[in-house]
């Protein structure tokens, strides 16, 4: 094969599992979406909310420390030195439960039969009082976060395909990050577990019958409320995972929670009410966002056309396809 | 009636008092454009603590500058240009200096200060050309510019590879912003003369991804790459340079991408990763121990003292001790302690740090000596590289500092300089 073709294949490779970082991003959304007709535009602060718990419950840090500190002439920072990953991640999952059902009480309960926009507003204040409280308890030092996930060039695959060159050509094989094969098995197993649960059991048809028709959902005595804050949580425990992948990446620290942005193509795409949508739409934007930064992004004078190209595809999609790739269809009936 | 204007009248007495009292407590202004919050936190929290901490050393140590306590609000940027550019209008009446912090906010800040007739201080940062002091009288950048760093990098390089580059690719990983791009005009003169071949990889705010970036280095095989970032990206950059096994002790950042912040989350993978600098680290100082005697044993530490010593926060102590030092020189030159802020230009424009001020001021070998005059507000135009050690987690300076190609930089300045001049209609002065 030719050097060209084995690094059009490494780009396509690594388009994919960008791909699917932004997906499991975009799942969040799509879940509450689905569910509440709500787009939670504090997702991205989610993810990051539910990164800085993880390292504070790692490393032992003692929430509201510098606030405590300042009020009370103390000196407090850490309650332990470590706690295993386990715990720490329990722990995470347990502390974005108590905050989905607290946005349910203080937020969404007094929202019940707004108009949509008003609940996006209400998100977008969620999104940065959230980002203050994160602030708050655990500082916003970047911070290291390693729950054990590889990461890395794969040498397996380097070594795999280094011999698929033809002879003679200065080729050292292909680079895919062990991080992001990670992030993919993880995706696969998420969206299957969503997939069973939604559909075989109890809670999950109720979860379906809300999305598909609050009144009716309400009317067969199914509880809104409990499905939201369930819901929310689900949205929570997505948002950590993401959290933890993005995280391992680049470190948590409060550009964290700019990945929503990357998310918003991806919904475009993919819809914002499919869940298989949110993974196709991911992987068509991480291939084609990485294609045209490689391949069309020397044309262009300042280069880095990647952020702006993602949201090409989408809105050439929207022109034709409004409703997304797998998206319910609108149609309203007068 | 009469108690009701009783009442009105002894709360404007007492308003107009502490108003007086907060003027003559505190009447030299030196108001900080900061971000303690948002993507850019993580650096702009430790810079600031240093140069809060500075200014509480200096007001409880020496009692203010030449008795005159300093007054230093805060205003918070986040790192945005327009909040940047409301910043200064908001603060900028008796202020003594600006510092910006962010190239973006220092370019839309050099017709408005000029216009106002108030300095800016932009270290090591924002328009390189600002240099020239005949035609930028209220601009400082002291005491290196980005153009003097991309030659330095060079330089190092150069030496590296026994004084030959020809044909070596050497890649340009920039921050899509005003203040990436600085750079790529000197590097692209510095190409010509030496004949390497230039990558240039921009990356859009705020470099959370940069697969394709780093798979075009993967490709593109440089032998050297410079990084000019900020934030995250230099965090990301470092993690994905290791990842794709870039030797690190090639990959050289700009003194704003040699942080702790940037090399602790890639772990091992950041051992040998260099950076420019033109201050020390470390807390082993006179400056670091009068701190702590002054500031943070008394429980007045600026945030809750952990960046003490840190690269940033050492670099904000640096850039305090020039303002301040700034402000002790129009002090002697005017003979009063209370200072205008034209007075206070007069002072930049005089600072000389020799080593021996500067091992007066707390700052022995902290920092190499530079002095500002009429034609020059860029000061000495030294660097020094450092590299990082994983193991012990620590910069080691590995080389003395140096000075870049002042053949091409200072034609650079010249050419961008006069053409400012023209553009803005000023007259070059100096004589």
């Amino acid at each position: 094969m030719s050097v060209e073709l084995l690094n059009f294949i490494e780009t396509v490779l690594n388009g994919l599992m960008s791909g699917v970082m932004y997906s499991l991003v975009a799942l969040g959304f799509v879940l509450i979406f689905k569910a509440s007709g709500v787009f939670n535009f504090a997702q991205g602060v989610f993810a990051l909310f539910a990164a800085l718990t993880l390292v504070g419950y790692q490393t032992g840090q003692v929430p509201f420390a510098h606030l405590i500190n300042e009020l009370f002439g103390t000196n407090y920072h850490n309650w332990y030195a470590s706690m295993p990953n386990f715990f720490a991640i329990l722990l995470t999952m347990v502390t974005m439960i108590a905050l989905a059902w607290i946005i349910e009480r203080l937020v969404l309960k007094h929202l019940v039969n707004q108009d949509p926009i008003i609940l996006f507003m209400a998100t977008i204040g969620l999104a940065f009082a959230l980002e203050g409280v994160g602030d708050l308890m655990w500082g916003s030092d970047v911070k290291v976060l390693d729950v054990g996930i590889p990461s890395g060039g794969s040498i397996w695959l380097e070594e795999a395909t280094i011999g698929l060159a033809a002879e003679g050509s200065d080729y050292y094989g292909m680079y895919v990050d062990v991080l992001n094969i990670w992030a993919t098995v993880i995706a696969v197993i998420l969206v299957v577990s969503l997939a069973l649960f939604s559909q075989y059991t109890k809670t999950g048809r109720a979860l379906r019958a809300v999305a598909d028709d609050h009144q009716a959902a309400l009317s067969v005595g199914i509880s809104l409320r409990s499905i939201w804050i369930l819901v929310w949580a689900i949205s929570g425990f997505i948002a950590m995972v993401a959290g933890i992948m993005w995280g391992t990446e680049s470190g948590v620290q409060f550009s964290l929670s700019l990945i929503a942005l990357k998310a918003l193509p991806v919904l475009i795409l993919g819809g914002f009410t499919s869940i298989p949508g949110a993974i196709i739409g991911g992987l068509m934007i991480g291939v084609g966002e990485k294609l045209a930064e490689i391949y069309i992004g020397g044309y262009f004078e300042t280069g880095a056309i990647e952020n702006w190209f993602a949201y090409v595809m989408a809105l050439v999609f929207l022109l034709f396809r409004p409703q997304g790739l797998f998206g319910d269809k609108i149609i309203e009936r007068v | 009636m009469r108690i009701k204007q009783l009442l009105i009248g002894m709360t404007a007495s007492v308003i107009a008092v502490s108003s007086y009292v907060e003027m003559a407590i505190a009447d030299l202004k030196f108001p900080m454009l900061v971000y303690r919050t948002g993507a850019y936190a993580p650096n702009g929290i430790p810079n600031a603590d240093g140069f809060v901490d500075y200014y509480k050393m200096i007001n409880a140590r020496d009692g203010g500058i030449g008795g005159e306590k300093i007054l230093h609000p805060e205003c918070e940027t986040g790192y945005k240009t327009q909040v940047g550019v409301e910043c200064y209008e908001k603060n900028k009446k008796d202020a003594m200096v600006f510092q910006p912090m962010s190239t973006g906010i220092t370019y839309q800040l050099i017709p408005k200060a000029t216009a106002d007739g108030v300095t800016v201080y932009s270290t090591g940062y924002g328009r390189t050309s600002a240099a020239n002091g005949k035609v930028f009288k209220w601009i400082f950048n002291a005491p290196v510019t980005y153009w003097d760093g991309a030659s330095i990098a060079v330089r190092h390089i150069l030496k590296n590879n026994l004084g030959n580059i020809k044909g070596k690719k050497i890649a340009l990983v920039y921050h899509n912003s005003a203040y990436g791009k600085e750079p790529i005009r000197t590097l692209q003169t510095l190409s010509k003369k030496h004949g390497f071949k230039l990558m240039l990889l921009p990356v859009d705010h705020p470099g959370q991804e940069q697969k394709a970036t780093w798979l075009k280095i993967r490709k593109g095989r440089p032998d050297n790459v410079l990084m000019w970032g900020w934030g995250v990206m230099n965090q990301v950059a470092i993690k994905s340079a290791a990842s794709i096994k870039f030797p690190m002790d090639k990959f050289i950042g700009i003194w704003w991408s040699g942080s702790e912040n940037d090399v602790l989350p890639a772990g091992q993978g950041a051992h040998g990763y260099k950076s420019l600098t033109f201050n020390a680290p470390g807390s082993n100082y006179q400056v670091h121990a009068d701190i702590k005697k002054y500031v943070h044993d008394k429980g007045e530490a600026s945030g809750d003292g952990s960046h003490f010593g840190t690269v940033l926060y050492n670099r904000g102590l640096f850039q305090a001790m020039v303002q301040v030092e700034a402000a002790t020189v129009a002090q002697k030159i005017h003979g009063t302690s209370k200072i205008t802020p034209a007075m206070y230009r007069d002072g930049m424009e005089n600072v000389n740090l020799s080593a021996k001020r500067l091992e007066e001021l707390g700052f022995k070998d902290f920092a190499p000596p530079f002095k500002n005059s009429c034609e020059n507000h860029g000061g000495s135009g030294l660097a020094a590289v450092q590299q990082w050690d994983a193991k012990t987690k620590k910069w080691n300076m590995i080389t003395e500092y140096m000075y870049g190609d002042s053949e091409v930089v200072q034609k650079l300045i010249a050419e961008d300089s006069k053409k400012y001049a023209a553009e803005q209609k000023i007259a070059e002065r100096c004589g």
